[in-house]
């Protein structure tokens, strides 16, 4: 039986084809930003106290994470304050206990282990601000898929100031 | 046998969603004005089910005259359900409340809430203005809001995370939207046609 090698097979030559093509495009809309500064959500600064202490964590079983770059080349930033809240087996979005601050780390990661997230206001979320000087405040609430889950990710790609 | 089904199957349909979200293991984190907003709207929600068949009299072991104090008392407990739903989430979280009732809200469901409480205050509203109308607009305008605020109730609810058991607040809901499309479709629509054309055909010609 004939076969074909897959450098000359159809799909691949239309794959390839369409990347050339993807790739020379790039050059011209290139322009439109690959690390667009993150913008904030609706509501992401509801029940927000400014300056929640740093923390190592807040509670276990659940693990917020993502990580912070600089908008434009999207170099990680390291030592940047993220502040984090939500409604918790702790209690609401207003409880102290709930809210709490990490640094991101050399690579651009922050992590911060806290009690399970339930559903609050008929959506399990979290609240995530960065409010500090150097760079453009921003506010995030993102939504968990599943209030199941144990963990939730949310990136912020800032701007100066 | 008739009148005592259909009394049971509403009770079950009515009181198992509101049971179960008072079981909800979501209270154990939330404070009272919280766990009173939630099971305010979980009420509010149920009564829409016997609403509008009170409003129609078709309730069987219920005289007419019963029906439509029933009707009314139901009308006012919806209303204080529904007041004490937004009151204790305005309490738990003033900001996410107003967002709601901007319809800012980043909660697809909020706007939905907020058409079915316009259309209720509208139809306290009417409830006043009866003597100012004929009947017959006063009933279909009555129609159009009471179906605006289930379409709106349904929407939001079943969009909804919160204590409500999710199984049975399908149940529920589902059949709202039957007992709502019968008694506008039916009950305002087709019966009225119906009894006028037999009383025409028992009519003696002149």
């Amino acid at each position: 039986m004939l076969k074909t090698p897959y450098y000359a097979r159809r799909h691949f030559l239309i794959a390839a084809g369409l990347s050339a093509a993807g790739a020379s495009m790039g050059g011209v809309l290139g322009a439109a930003e690959p690390f667009a500064p993150t913008d904030t959500m609706r509501g992401g600064s509801n029940n927000y106290r400014p300056g929640a202490p740093l923390v190592d964590k807040l509670g276990e079983g659940f693990v917020m994470a993502g990580r912070v770059l600089r908008a434009g080349d999207g170099a990680p930033l390291e030592g940047v304050r993220i502040q984090i809240w939500a409604a918790t087996t702790l209690g609401g979005e207003r409880e102290p206990r709930n809210h709490g601050s990490v640094l991101s780390r050399a690579d651009g990661t922050y992590s911060l282990e806290m009690p399970q997230i339930v559903p609050n206001f008929g959506q399990p979320h979290a609240h995530l601000a960065y409010d500090d000087a150097q760079y453009q405040t921003v506010f995030l609430r993102p939504v968990m898929p599943s209030p199941t889950d144990t963990t939730l990710s949310a990136d912020f790609i800032l701007a100066p100031a | 046998m008739r009148t005592w089904a259909v009394w049971t199957a509403l009770g079950a349909l009515m009181a198992v969603p509101v049971v179960l979200a008072g079981l909800s293991p979501l209270l154990a984190y939330r404070d009272a004005p919280y766990i009173a907003a939630g099971l305010g709207g979980a009420l509010a929600l149920s009564m829409l089910l016997v609403q509008p068949l009170l409003g129609l009299r078709a309730l069987p072991g219920l005289a007419p005259a019963q029906a439509r104090m029933a009707h009314r008392a139901i009308g006012l407990l919806l209303s204080a359900a529904v007041t004490v739903h937004i009151g204790g989430l305005y309490l738990t979280s003033p900001p996410d409340t107003l967002d709601a009732l901007l319809l800012v809200s980043p909660t697809p469901f909020s706007v939905y809430g907020v058409m079915a409480t316009v259309a209720l205050l509208l139809t306290a509203t009417l409830v006043l203005l009866r003597r100012c109308m004929p009947l017959t607009a006063w009933r279909g305008i009555h129609a159009v809001l009471g179906l605006t605020v289930i379409t709106g109730s349904i929407v939001h609810a079943l969009l909804i995370e919160g204590t409500m058991d999710t199984l049975s607040k399908i149940t529920l809901c589902t059949a709202i939207g039957v007992v709502a499309l019968y008694a506008v479709a039916y009950g305002r629509l087709i019966a009225p046609r119906i009894r006028r054309l037999r009383a025409r055909k028992a009519r003696p010609r002149p």
